[in-house]
């Protein structure tokens, strides 16, 4: 491979889907209707908009799907904000795949999952969900504690009450900050239901979310006997380049983008608290 | 071995510009910088250092990468990347000839940036001995021999002629192609060398101890309380960073134009308040923090990944050049000291 | 210059004794002797490596934007050139006054390094000064020849302060501040554009005077501002790197006091102060005389519409 990579090929967004409020998940192809490239759950990729720029965005859709990748934004600055405003259709420019991934294939394999996710965060974990549900054979018990400020906020929902929840041994957790006309389900933040649930500590666990969900759910499960060991997380942090060359997500001595942005919790530990 | 005497030395830059793009130490406005030799330019050849390094010969501070055009919903994406023609890069100093290497392991590693490594393969490199080493300069403590100096072809100056060394095949072809050179034994130059090196060894930042910087501390030296006390009067200009050698941290950014949108990556410096500010946060909200992210780079993060190699030259360029005199010299004292 | 120093130790020390202040910011030495820095001392004992001397000539006023907005009060000395920033910084509500302990110490000029460079000097081991001479390692230099630009035309004076420091030997301007404004004013327009078209392409965009610049003090600068359109880092043409400068230096105008901190630490050398003084000339001219930062109070020449405002086409042409 070359920076060759540095040169986005053109992709088309053939579908919009409304999530909540401020989020939003586009389909994406390349203009002959194929997936622009293969790539593993976790994985990023650049999308751009010439004259307003480019980010990183997890890949949302699983590799197991072999149509069309699929990114659920939240709207939050340039390059998001125009992508909510854009309509089935649009061109963009996409390249990768970048980063490691969840390492599905090595520590998950054979293992009991438990993924915790807040708001946005489900983005990432939805790859990783679905390819387990797609290699369901591969992989034990699998929990799913989800949670989001209201009903509206929560991604995926339907996805969620539709498929997952009939998946076997599939356990879903959903919780949401405040009481809410329509809600009977759980109400009160992820960290607190997690410890709640008193999931057994044999899982192996995937956190996504924001900085202060990721800080008191991974002192939850602490509490509940899980050691850092067997704890992964995907992080965010504004790329260029995503070879690890610009030096932008350079952390430690690891670049976010090609050394994670999945780590394990004690690797975290390792590296300047700067992420 | 061959050499020229200084007094005809713009027959060399003639010859050599006739055959290929020269680029050497030129004087505009007061200032020396890597620049084209053309008729008329004022070269400086004896100054020590320019103030830019050589770095933007290979990585430009602005180079345009893609074009796009637009029309409606549609996008066409356009290669923008030049072809490097050969060149020849001349008067390079040993410290700015070790930056290469440093380079080198960030844009030659896989995957190659391909643009960086175009110019660099088109390069013939001519390094000059530096007769005259300055206070600020410290590259011995970062193995470099500034008597020494290597690349393609090394120049070194004994008194009024300039002796030439090929030291690689295309230094040879270099070499061989220039009539105006005449062929020599190198007299002077073993001396001129070693008197170099006594110069080099009585500078007072060649002792810098350099021991407590490795990647297993890399969280104690982090955490060190005196980041705060060495960075308090930091500008958060890019100044130590465009300056530097070894710095290769860039953006990639759009531009508007009239036929399309133009899209370069150009310098950027971790030492801007809005390098790592994301749409909701900034992992570094603080001039601390972004201080000791180039400085814990450069001697901890960067050998960490490159087998004890620094991302520092030891060029003084940063001694020399901060606005408020703020430098790895002074970092490198207060959290290493002195041998 | 030795009991200057003393003086400053001394009213550093009793305020940090009396816990009146609970930080001063002054200069701390360097390692080459000509490479003081900017520092804040928060203790006695760490007024060790205070100094001040012919080498300081850092002007600290806009370090105070954030420094005084912490928590105590904070000791600043000031050197003429230094007041004139502070006042203005004060002007426009950048700096918390109620938290500054102001003293005024005298300036007779500082040393350029490169100037000594250039006279062979690279490692200072011992300097001293008088009001028209500095003596560096034995080496006595006029100081016409070794000070930097910004103090060969000061005419500043020390201005108002909580204490003075001073004794009374005022060192006059060895050149008359616009005389290179004059110069390039005499250029016809090609020739003005050749030589700005030279020192500009030197320019790297290192924000380096736009960041020491005290009258820049935006939170948040257009030129970083991904949403002002005008958002870059480079310069992405050669017509680029002279607008940069250019809307700094209206930007500034009627506020720039010609603290001359620009080109002191301009890497390149380049002389970005002419182009203020050239704004500080028209304003004399159509204003009338008007120093920016000679006091915290007064309407500025082009934040203040009077009825008997001139027209610049009646002084400079042009209708």
């Amino acid at each position: 491979m070359t920076n060759e990579a540095l040169i986005p090929v053109v992709g088309v967004i053939t579908d919009i889907r409304r999530d909540t409020p401020d989020v939003k998940t586009f389909r994406v192809v390349t203009p002959d209707g194929k997936k622009a490239f293969e790539h593993m759950p976790g994985q990023c990729a650049m999308l751009s908009i010439p004259g307003v720029g480019e980010a990183m965005f997890s890949i949302t859709s699983s590799p197991t799907n072999t149509e069309f990748m699929e990114f659920s934004i939240k709207k939050c600055g340039c390059v998001t904000s125009w992508l909510h405003s854009c309509e089935v259709g649009q061109m963009v420019t996409i390249r990768g795949p970048y980063g490691n991934g969840f390492p599905v294939t090595k520590d998950f394999k054979g293992k009991n999952l438990l993924f915790i996710a807040g708001g946005i965060g489900l983005a990432p974990l939805r790859s990783v969900i679905n390819y387990v549900r797609a290699n369901r054979a591969d992989y034990g018990t699998v929990d799913i504690v989800y949670g989001s400020r209201s009903m509206d906020d929560l991604v995926d929902f339907k996805e969620i009450q539709e498929e997952w929840k009939n998946e076997k041994d599939f356990n879903v957790y959903l919780t949401i900050d405040r009481p809410q006309e329509g809600w009977d389900g759980h109400v009160g933040f992820v960290p607190a239901y997690v410890k709640e649930v008193n999931i057994p500590t044999d899982r192996t666990a995937v956190l996504c979310g924001p900085p202060i969900m990721i800080k008191f759910t991974l002192q939850a499960l602490l509490e509940l006997g899980f050691e850092k060991t067997q704890v992964f997380t995907t992080l965010e942090f504004r790329m260029k380049c995503g070879i690890g060359k610009c030096g932008r997500c350079n952390v430690g001595d690891k670049y976010i983008c090609k050394d994670g942005p999945v780590f394990r919790m004690d690797q975290l530990e390792e590296l300047p608290s700067e992420y | 071995m061959k050499k020229i005497a200084l007094s005809n030395i713009d027959l060399l830059y003639k010859e050599i510009a006739g055959a290929q793009e020269l680029y050497l130490p030129v004087k505009v406005a007061g200032a020396t910088n890597f620049k084209k030799f053309e008729d008329g330019v004022e070269v400086d050849i004896k100054s020590l250092q320019t103030v830019k390094s050589a770095k933007d010969l290979f990585f430009p501070q602005s180079e345009d990468m893609m074009e796009f055009k637009t029309s409606g919903k549609s996008i066409e994406v356009i290669d923008a990347r030049k072809k490097a023609e050969p060149f020849v890069l001349f008067g390079v100093r040993g410290c700015d000839l070790k930056s290469f290497e440093v380079l080198d392991k960030v844009f030659l590693a896989e995957p190659v940036d391909t643009m960086y490594q175009a110019k660099r393969e088109a390069v013939t490199v001519v390094t000059l001995a530096c007769n005259n080493p300055e206070t600020s300069c410290f590259c011995k403590v970062f193995g470099v021999d500034a008597s020494n100096p290597k690349g393609d072809v090394q120049a070194t100056i004994v008194s009024d002629e300039m002796h030439f060394e090929a030291l690689t095949e295309k230094g040879e072809k270099l070499l061989s192609s220039l009539k105006c050179l005449e062929d020599c034994e190198g007299k002077g130059v073993e001396e001129e060398k070693a008197q170099i090196k006594e110069k080099i060894d009585a500078l007072p930042f060649v002792n810098l101890d350099l021991t407590n910087f490795k990647g297993e501390n890399l969280m104690e030296l982090f955490n060190r309380p005196e980041w705060e006390e060495l960075s308090k009067a930091c500008l958060g200009c890019g100044t130590c960073t465009f300056v530097c050698p070894t710095c290769q941290c860039f953006d990639i950014r759009d531009f508007q134009t009239n036929a399309g949108v133009k899209r370069f990556r150009c310098w950027d410096s971790c030492m801007y308040s809005e390098f790592t500010k994301m749409a909701a946060e900034n992992p570094r909200k603080n001039q601390m923090q972004r201080y000791r992210q180039r400085f814990m780079h450069k001697l901890c993060y960067f050998p960490s990944n490159n087998d004890g190699e620094y991302g520092c030259v030891g060029c003084g360029r940063c001694v020399k050049k901060c606005p408020q005199s703020l430098n790895i010299v002074k970092v490198i004292k207060k959290l290493g000291g002195n041998k | 210059m030795q009991r200057l120093k003393t003086a400053m130790i001394e009213k550093a020390t009793a305020l940090l004794t009396s816990g009146e202040v609970s930080k001063v910011l002054g200069w701390k030495k360097g390692e080459l002797g000509f490479d003081v820095e900017p520092a804040v001392f928060t203790s006695v004992d760490s007024l060790v490596d205070f100094t001040y001397d012919a080498f300081c000539g850092a002007n600290l006023s806009k370090y105070l934007v954030e420094e005084s907005k912490k928590e105590g009060k904070i000791l600043v000395f000031l050197k003429p050139c230094d007041s004139y920033s502070f006042n203005q910084l004060i002007k426009e509500h950048r700096i918390k006054k109620e938290n500054v302990y102001t003293v005024g110490i005298e300036c007779q000029g500082k040393v350029d390094p490169y100037k000594l460079k250039e006279n062979g000097i690279e490692f200072v081991t011992d300097a001293s000064e008088t009001v028209d001479t500095v003596t560096v390692n034995g080496k006595e230099f006029k100081k016409e020849e070794i000070i930097l630009g910004k103090c060969l035309t000061c005419t500043k004076k020390l201005l108002s302060y909580d204490d003075v420091i001073s004794f009374n030997e005022k060192r006059e301007p060895s050149l008359d501040r616009f005389e290179m404004v004059k110069k390039l004013e005499a250029m016809t327009a090609d020739e003005r554009y050749a030589f700005w078209k030279d020192q500009l392409s030197n320019c790297i965009r290192c924000n380096a005077c736009r960041n020491v610049c005290p009258a820049c003090t935006c939170t948040k600068c257009v030129f970083d501002n991904d949403n002002s359109g005008i958002a870059s880092k480079a310069n992405s043409d050669s017509f680029e790197e002279k607008m940069f400068h250019i809307i700094r230096a209206f930007h500034v105008a009627g506020r720039c006091t010609d603290c001359g901190e620009c080109s002191r630490v301009c890497p390149q050398h380049i002389p970005l102060h002419l182009l203020n003084r050239k704004f500080i000339s028209d304003i004399d001219r159509l204003y009338g005389e008007y120093q920016a930062g000679e006091d915290t109070e007064s309407k500025g020449p082009l934040t203040n519409y009077t009825t008997g405002d001139v027209d610049p086409s009646d002084v400079f042409g042009g209708k």
